[in-house]
């Protein structure tokens, strides 16, 4: 039984090493962006200043970028995203053939690499904003962060509606047809029974296309047009955590610069893991839930 | 509220998600129309046979980045697969408190931005070996894929009868041997689905291989000198001022969409169909 034992440890050893791993990533991150917050301390995230050659790093307006276009995201796709999962949850329970299509189609969005939309969002979306921005009479750019909002949005709505759908199909049965029985019509069934019931499943869907939309890189670089100061409206051109770090990082100039890219890094990777985590109780407790 | 207003307000409510729904089609359609209408009269039998030529030059393809991507696809499966194969089977096989811990862990690392993951990579290899190179991107995207096929191992194994185990164990088997030669062979549909799913979320990463993989014009098979991709060249030829490079950035595009759809679509309709 020794060979037994042994593929034991080595099942072991696998998982032990996998947590140090994750632990050393943490750390890794830390130590790396030593420099940068030994230099700057909390100054980093109030600060507006981000000059490399003069080597003054200030990250405000990058998280602003990165919170503007994630909300404003969210605030467009999340109608849809239910819309979507309350459409498939009923209707592909019907057996409604064209519903399986519209899953499936969803399923191919969340497929397409995200330099593959900033591509599309770069030659279509940019020309259309900038068209919007002529007719608004407001300076046309065209990129910016409401171009990097939109395509974000776009992205992550199958994000936020296959875990939405699932709590939707999640619905016992007897509860939609006692609801029918009553005389109720779908939109009352949806009203006082799917909601109420799928209500945490929703939030947890929501912050899981908060977490990709945090972290998106390639299509928000190619369409927020890279200005490294504070965007002064949504259609002014601004730089994400994600983006300013695609953008800099190969070419930094001196340790400090690459310290305080890796120390925005540092943020995005906790923020991001603080809203996963979040997202991964709440998914826990409905599914414990039933 | 009488009855007439209650069916106006389901009809309302009705057409709403119907329409909305349909709305979000809308990008898909778009997307994959421009990619298909720009991207066909960019790719010949010289796209992806030859190397890419200075903009303003006809001609060209884009041989490097495929090779590269292929490469770096390699390393990343070598890497990714036992580790992840390994981790699943570990969650499958233990419960308690490290269990739950490993699974919070795989969770969470899916969700790290995939350029954070870059920049590990660079600090955990570039910089020690002083250079960009396609192992190092090949580390960044093992370390993306994984968390695919520990998941895709686990839920697979999850799903096996436990009589399957049983039976190898009743026959004699040592523990170990009915892993290997019973548990393992018939996750492997599973297993094998999960690790494709990983190669087509990986195939379109741009981010990771920035300051890892970096872009090299030519062919190059070394694993410790930078390699392009097929992501990476549609991204820096889309930001070029270039028009033919543009419209090589749609024909590289196209390729990469086709690959990854032909993937999703096997898993889907192949002999290992997930669900």
């Amino acid at each position: 039984m020794d060979g037994d034992k042994a593929f034991r440890i080595g099942l072991n050893l696998t998982a032990f090493l996998f947590i140090l791993f994750v632990g050393i990533t943490f750390l890794s991150l830390i130590i790396a962006s030593g420099p940068s917050i030994k230099a700057f301390g909390w100054k980093f995230v109030i600060s507006t200043e981000w000059d490399p050659t003069a080597g003054k790093f200030g990250a405000l307006p990058f998280l602003t970028g990165t919170l503007l276009t994630s909300f404003l995201a969210l605030l467009m796709s999340t109608p849809l995203a239910f819309s979507l999962a309350l459409f498939l949850g009923i209707y592909s329970r019907k057996g409604l053939r064209f519903a399986y299509i519209l899953d499936y189609a969803v399923d191919l969005l969340a497929g397409i690499p995200s330099v593959i939309y900033g591509l599309w969002a770069l030659f279509f979306l940019v020309p259309v904003v900038r068209w919007m921005e002529i007719k608004m009479n407001i300076t046309p750019f065209g990129v910016g962060i409401f171009t990097a909002s939109l395509v974000l949005a776009i992205m992550i709505i199958p994000y936020i509606s296959s875990i939405s759908k699932e709590m939707v199909a999640m619905v016992p049965q007897d509860l939609l047809e006692a609801g029918m029985a009553l005389g109720a019509t779908d939109w009352e069934v949806v009203k006082n029974i799917i909601v109420p019931y799928c209500l945490s499943g929703f939030y947890a869907g929501i912050l899981l296309g908060l977490g990709r939309a945090l972290g998106e890189t390639m299509a928000v670089t190619m369409v927020i047009g890279n200005f490294n100061g504070m965007p002064k409206d949504l259609f002014s051109p601004g730089n994400t955590m994600a983006s300013v770090i695609a953008n800099e990082f190969a070419e930094a100039v001196g340790d400090l610069h690459l310290s305080s890219l890796i120390q925005i890094g540092l943020w995005l990777f906790l923020v991001n893991v603080i809203v996963n985590l979040v997202g991964q109780v709440i998914v826990r407790k409905v599914s414990i839930r039933r | 509220m009488s009855t007439r207003a209650r069916r106006i307000k389901d009809r309302i409510f009705k057409a709403t998600i119907l329409s909305l729904s349909l709305l979000t089609l809308l990008p898909l359609l778009l997307i994959l129309i421009t990619i298909i209408s720009k991207g066909y009269s960019a790719i010949s039998l010289d796209f992806f046979t030859k190397l890419p030529t200075p903009p303003g030059d006809p001609g060209g393809g884009i041989l490097n980045s495929i090779v590269g991507s292929l490469l770096l696809i390699a390393i990343a499966v070598v890497i990714s697969v036992p580790t992840g194969v390994g981790l699943g089977l570990y969650l499958s096989e233990t419960r308690g408190p490290w269990a739950s811990l490993v699974e919070i862990l795989i969770n969470t690392l899916q969700g790290i931005p995939s350029i954070v993951v870059g920049i590990l990579a660079y600090l955990w290899i570039v910089k020690p070996l002083g250079g960009f190179s396609a192992l190092s991107g090949g580390v960044a995207l093992a370390i993306i894929m994984l968390p695919t096929v520990a998941r895709a191992t686990q839920e697979t194994l999850i799903r096996l009868p436990t009589s399957l185990k049983e039976a190898g164990l009743s026959l004699g088997a040592s523990y170990t041997r009915t892993i290997w030669k019973v548990i393992l062979p018939s996750a492997m549909p599973g297993i094998l689905s999960g690790v494709l799913l990983g190669v087509a979320r990986i195939a379109g990463e741009t981010a990771p291989l920035l300051f890892t993989a970096f872009g090299n014009p030519y062919l190059n098979l070394n694993p410790l000198k930078p390699v392009d991709a097929v992501p990476l060249l549609v991204f820096n030829y889309a930001m070029s001022p270039y028009s033919d490079w543009h419209q090589k950035a749609w024909g590289a595009s196209l390729v990469l969409m086709v690959f990854i759809l032909g993937i999703n679509i096997t898993i889907r309709k192949g002999p290992w169909k997930r669900r």
